[in-house]
Formats: C-alpha cells, structure tokens, sequence
C-alpha cells in the first residue's frame, strides 16, 4: 500500500509517516498543497491523508480539484476543527472518511482499512508466506483455498506477525496493539486472541511459537 | 409576531380614524352647504312670485280724475296657489294710506323706486311681504301706490325638508363611501409594511441575508436599519463558530504531534517502566483532548440550540449515517452495532445537533461495552417518534441514574475509561431543544445502558 500524507506540521508528520512504515506501508509526505499536487501528478496512490487547514490553502481546495480531474483515490481527512461544523462540508466535497486529531493510530488504520475495502475490494494488499494469503484489507486468510473471515482483532494481530515474520512480539506490544491504551488488559486476553490465530493456521506450514518469557513468533516453513 | 415589543396603537387605525374623521367633516360640510343654497333658491322663487303679483296688482291701478282705480286681476293670487294652500295676504296704500285688503299687514313704506322684501309675523303666521311701489300721474296729481303681497311659508317648508332630507342622504352615503374607501387605503398603505414582516418572519434562523425586497421611500430608514443589525449579527455568529473551530485547531494539533510521537516511541521501548509512563501519557492526552472536544461542541450545541434551525430529518437517513461513520471504531473492539429501523421516523430538528447526540449516545456504548458485543440503535414510531441505544455493558449505576446528564457528571463505574461528564449533557440539551424527552435506564436482564429519546409528531 502507498499512501501520501498532506500535513503541514512537520513532527505530527513525522510521527505518523514512522508509523506507518513501521506498518509496513509506503508513505509520501507533502507539506503543502502545491507539493500534494506534484505528488499526485507523478503516482497514483492507494490512499491519500489530508490535513485541512494548509500554509498555502485550505485541504478542501486540494480535494475539490483532486476530484475534479475525476480521480477516485480515497481520501481521509485529517482535522483538528471541531467536529460539529466541518463533518458535513468535507463529506460533501468528496472526502471518505475524516477522523479528528488527535487520533489513535489504530483508529487511523481501521479508518484506512474501511475506506480502502470500499473502494478497492481485495485485490491490491495480498500477503503470501508459506501456503497462506492473508489480505489485512479484506480480513481474509486463506488456506488451501479456503477463506476464513477474521474478526477485527484477530486480523490486527496477524497483520503484525506477518509484517515481520520471525521477529519476537511480547505480551505488552501485542496488547498496546490491540487495546486502547485506558483498557486494563490481563496477559490472558492476548493468549484468547493468539490461541484462536493459531486455530485458524492449523493445517498450514504457518504456525506461532510461544517463547516462554519472552512472547510470540510467527515461524513458516 | 409582537414578542418582546411593547404595542401602542395601531397605524392602521390610526390612519383609518384620520380618515373616517375627515371624511364626516367633509359629509357635514357638504350637507350644510347643499341645504343653505337650496334655501336661496326656494326663496327667491318664492320672492319672484310675490314681485310678479304685486307688480301685476300696480299694472292694474288707473287714475281718473285724480281717484285711483285698481281691478285686481285673478291672475294675481292665481300664481300664488300651491299644493298646502298657502294663504295669501294683500294691502295697497296711496301715498300712505290704506286703501284696501289686510290693514294689519306692516308693509315698507319706503320711498325706494326698488322693491322690499320682509319676514313678518302676520296673524300668528310668518309670512314673506313684498311691497312694490309705483307713480301714478294724471294731468294734475301724481300718487305713489304701494302694493304688499304676503305669503304664508308652508310650502316652502315643505320643499325645504325634502331638500334637506336629500342632502342629508347625499351626505351619508358620501360619508359611508368614504369610510369603505379609508379602510381600503388604511389596509393598502400598511401593505408593504406587512409583507415585509412576513418576509422576514418566515426566514430560518440562520438566515441573515439583507432584505432587499423594494420598499416604499419611509420604510427605507427602517430597513436600512434592519439590514444593518443583521449584518452585525451574522458578522458576530460567523465569529463565534470561527472561534470555536479555531479554538479547537490550536487545541488538539500539538496534542495531535505528542500523542503521535508517544505511540510511536511505544513501538520502541521495551522497559516495562517506560512503557507505562507512556501509556499514562497517552490516555492524559485523550483525556484533555476528549474534553477540550466536549467542551466545543457543548458550546456549539447550546449555541445552536438557543436559535434550532428546523429542517424535515429522517432519523433513519441520520442513524445510518453515523453508524457507518463509528464502524471502523467498533471493529476494533469487535463490537457489532445493529440499526433497527422499524419504521419511519422523522421529525422537525437540526441535523447537525441530532447527529451530535446520536453519536455521543453510541460513543458511551462503545466504551462501555466488552469486546465482541452489540450494541442496538432502534427507531420507531408509535403516539412519539422514539429511538432507543442499548448496549451489553455494564449499564448505569442504579443510584446515579438521575445525575448522570449533569454537567461533568461521571458514573462511579466510569473510572478507567476516557470521558468528559459532558456526552449526556450535550445529548439531554439537544433532546430538550427539540421538546422531546430523554430517559435513560438499565435493560432489565443482564444489564446493559439503554438511553431512550422521544420527540413529539410532527
């Protein structure tokens, strides 16, 4: 996936474009809308990220002339307004979806997954490691042929065992990724959410390897 | 329409009372007038006929031998005969002396070659006199004969009333016409005056352009007024959801950048004690900022709702909407939210406001609910337009029931989750904006919230 972010405040930016690759997405970042229209003339993106309120314009003059040259690239925007006023003007123009800063990564990557699961159906985000397909857009691992539709949370954790296969993954950064960081999460409901992943691997040469005090790890092959 | 304007008078009665005044004047002057001139003109007929017959009389007077002799034609009385049989009264002299008929009859001796016209009292009546005079020259003597003719007035009465009685009609139906006519113009020349208020009485509230409809010349000050003080208004209220909108801009971007940074150092540090630290960090961030957000739209909401613009809204269209919108919210948790939509429901209201409520109702129910749960959002019409939350949570603690839509009021069970006390505040005052009803209880079995609106049909 490769997504381009127009945000005008250079460590809000920097912060989400790190993340984002830590994701394992590609991402563009243009601080203003004449750099946001450079980028688009020379890419398609998968996805783009717009901040409203612009040094050199307003997001929403971006976004009516995006779609004036008849592009369907999904858009998200990104604002910081109060929610009440602007909801309906950026929907109008043209926007799929708007979340309001400051956000929860996570949030931002369900609003992504949605929008691009509307727009695209399920061929663009295809990961194959061993004999599984797993499309973290759609939510639907395959094996053998066959699909199995995860739930949101068991589609999350996959997502990150597959982003860096052999890598340990400890309890806490399995929780910080699937809870919200109020919710008080016992260790038992990461095992809930690792033992039914593994119920859907079986009969696959992809299994995950618990390490006693140390976490989990995605093994292929 | 006249709220918070004290009402004096009425220009239109006021107007109309001008002139139904004036015009009576005018009717009385009229019949005043109409009348005296007939009056002259009875009279000098009558004085005509009486000149006529006393000149008739003197034509009739020869001398002989120095002796007057008079043959009084019929002809003379005849001329005088009128429907009511006046009665007629006669007197000639020579040089001052009574020569024959009524001697009581004071006649005006006077010199004059012209003739005299009295009113007299003769015999219990008022009659007219005319007297003419006339020389009369033998070869020796000249005499003066007077002639007096005199007339009782019955007739002339008579006509007098009926003239009367016709002016008298003329003059009311003049008067009637008028006042038909002034009620005319009254309501006419208020016209402009009217349409203008219903113009602007039937603009939405947000409606703050100039009246630029034309108006009559005086109405232009007042107008001009008008438009002026909308101006402000608008110019002031443009200002406040501007400040609104820009205040939260410069709340939450910084906000923005450090809850970002934090989650992404997160990714990074392993020592458990750091790790919390952030954590902490993060969840103060959402707090302030959920807050900061509460705050504006609290603001946002009651300023709205002191003036509610109504449009016709499909609950259903409305619910929809926002369910779509908080669905990538609820699949984190693997909550389901299912729309119930049993029938239609619209009602008059504000979009922006409902869907403010609507969304802080299921906000609640998805922080409140467990993981892989449902939460139900039900509409239906049946004597109220009715829509109903329900989540599996918890539900609200039975002994805080009737604070909860307070200001910052937060259940005792609340701890640990992010909120401002303010989601059923805004939603209470948005529900009591709109002269519904907002009740909120626990699902009987298995707990669970359940927040109820109900608005009246429209």
């Amino acid at each position: 996936m490769k997504y381009l972010l127009v945000e005008d405040n250079e460590d809000l930016a920097r912060a989400i474009c790190s993340r984002m690759s830590f994701d394992g997405h590609v991402i563009d970042h243009a601080a203003t809308v004449s750099g946001a229209i450079d980028f688009i003339s020379t890419y398609d993106y998968d996805l783009i990220l717009l901040d409203i309120m612009l040094p050199d314009g307003d997001g929403r003059e971006f976004l009516k002339e995006h779609r004036a040259r008849e592009k369907d690239t999904p858009v998200i925007i990104l604002t910081a307004r109060s929610e009440v006023s602007d909801r309906i003007s950026v929907l109008d123009l043209g926007a799929d979806d708007y979340i309001t800063k400051p956000f929860d990564h996570e949030e931002l990557q369900a609003r992504c997954r949605a929008v691009l699961r509307r727009k695209h159906g399920t061929t663009r985000n295809v990961k194959k490691i061993g004999d599984i397909t797993f499309d973290s857009v759609s939510g639907i691992l395959q094996i053998n042929g066959q699909d199995i539709m995860l739930r949101n949370r068991e589609l999350r954790l996959l997502e990150l065992f597959l982003s860096s296969p052999n890598q340990i993954f400890s309890k806490q950064k399995l929780a910080d990724r699937l809870f919200s960081y109020v919710e008080d999460v016992s260790e038992n409901a990461i095992e809930v959410y690792v033992g039914r992943i593994r119920k859907h691997l079986e009969g696959s040469s992809v299994r995950i390897t618990t390490l006693r005090g140390l976490g989990y790890r995605l093994d292929h092959g | 329409m006249a709220s918070g304007a004290t009402i004096r008078g009425s220009l239109r009665t006021r107007l109309m009372l001008l002139l139904i005044g004036s015009s009576a004047i005018l009717a009385i002057i009229l019949f005043v007038l109409v009348r005296s001139f007939a009056v002259q003109i009875a009279q000098q007929s009558q004085d005509r006929i009486l000149l006529a017959s006393a000149t008739s009389i003197l034509e009739a007077a020869t001398v002989r031998n120095g002796e007057v002799e008079i043959d009084i034609p019929y002809s003379a009385f005849a001329m005088l005969n009128t429907k009511n049989d006046d009665r007629v009264f006669y007197k000639i002299e020579q040089d001052g002396v009574f020569l024959s008929g009524y001697e009581g009859l004071i006649s005006s001796s006077g010199e004059t070659d012209s003739p005299m016209f009295k009113m007299e009292e003769f015999n219990g009546n008022v009659v007219r006199v005319v007297s003419e005079s006339r020389r009369l020259s033998d070869d020796q003597t000249t005499q003066t004969l007077v002639a007096s003719v005199a007339q009782t007035r019955d007739s002339l009465a008579d006509t007098l009333q009926d003239i009367s009685r016709t002016a008298g009609i003329l003059g009311f139906g003049f008067f009637v016409l008028a006042t038909a006519l002034s009620l005319w113009s009254a309501a006419y020349a208020i016209r402009p005056l009217n349409r203008m208020a219903n113009t602007v009485a039937r603009r939405g509230p947000q409606d703050l352009r100039a009246v630029t409809q034309s108006v009559p010349k005086e109405m232009g000050p007042l107008v001009g007024a008008l438009n002026r003080l909308m101006g402000r208004l608008g110019a002031s209220l443009t200002q406040s959801e501007d400040f609104i909108a820009e205040a939260a801009h410069r709340v939450r971007t910084p906000l923005a950048t450090v809850r970002s940074h934090a989650e992404a150092t997160l990714q990074r540090v392993n020592k458990e004690e750091n790790r919390s630290a952030l954590r902490a960090m993060i969840r103060a961030i959402d707090e302030s900022s959920r807050a900061a957000g509460q705050l504006l739209d609290h603001a946002m909401v009651t300023f709205r709702a002191d003036q509610i613009a109504t449009e016709n809204v499909d609950l259903g269209d409305l619910c929809g909407e926002i369910v779509d919108r908080l669905r990538p919210l609820a699949d984190m948790k693997d909550i389901e939210i299912a729309l119930d939509v049993r029938g239609p429901a619209k009602i008059n209201g504000d979009p922006i406001l409902l869907q403010n409520a609507v969304r802080n109702l299921i906000d609640n129910a998805l922080k409140y609910s467990p993981a892989e749960s449902e939460i139900t959002l039900a509409l239906w019409t049946d004597d109220k337009v009715r829509l109903e939350v329900r989540d599996q949570g918890p539900g609200f603690p039975k002994d805080q029931i009737e604070q909860l839509p307070h200001r910052f009021t937060r259940g005792s069970n609340a701890k640990g989750t992010i909120g401002s006390g303010l989601g059923l505040t805004i939603a209470q005052d948005v529900v009591t904006a709109h002269k519904g009803e907002m009740v909120i209880s626990n699902a009987a079995e298995g707990g669970g919230a359940c927040v109820n609106f109900s608005f009246a049909l429209q």
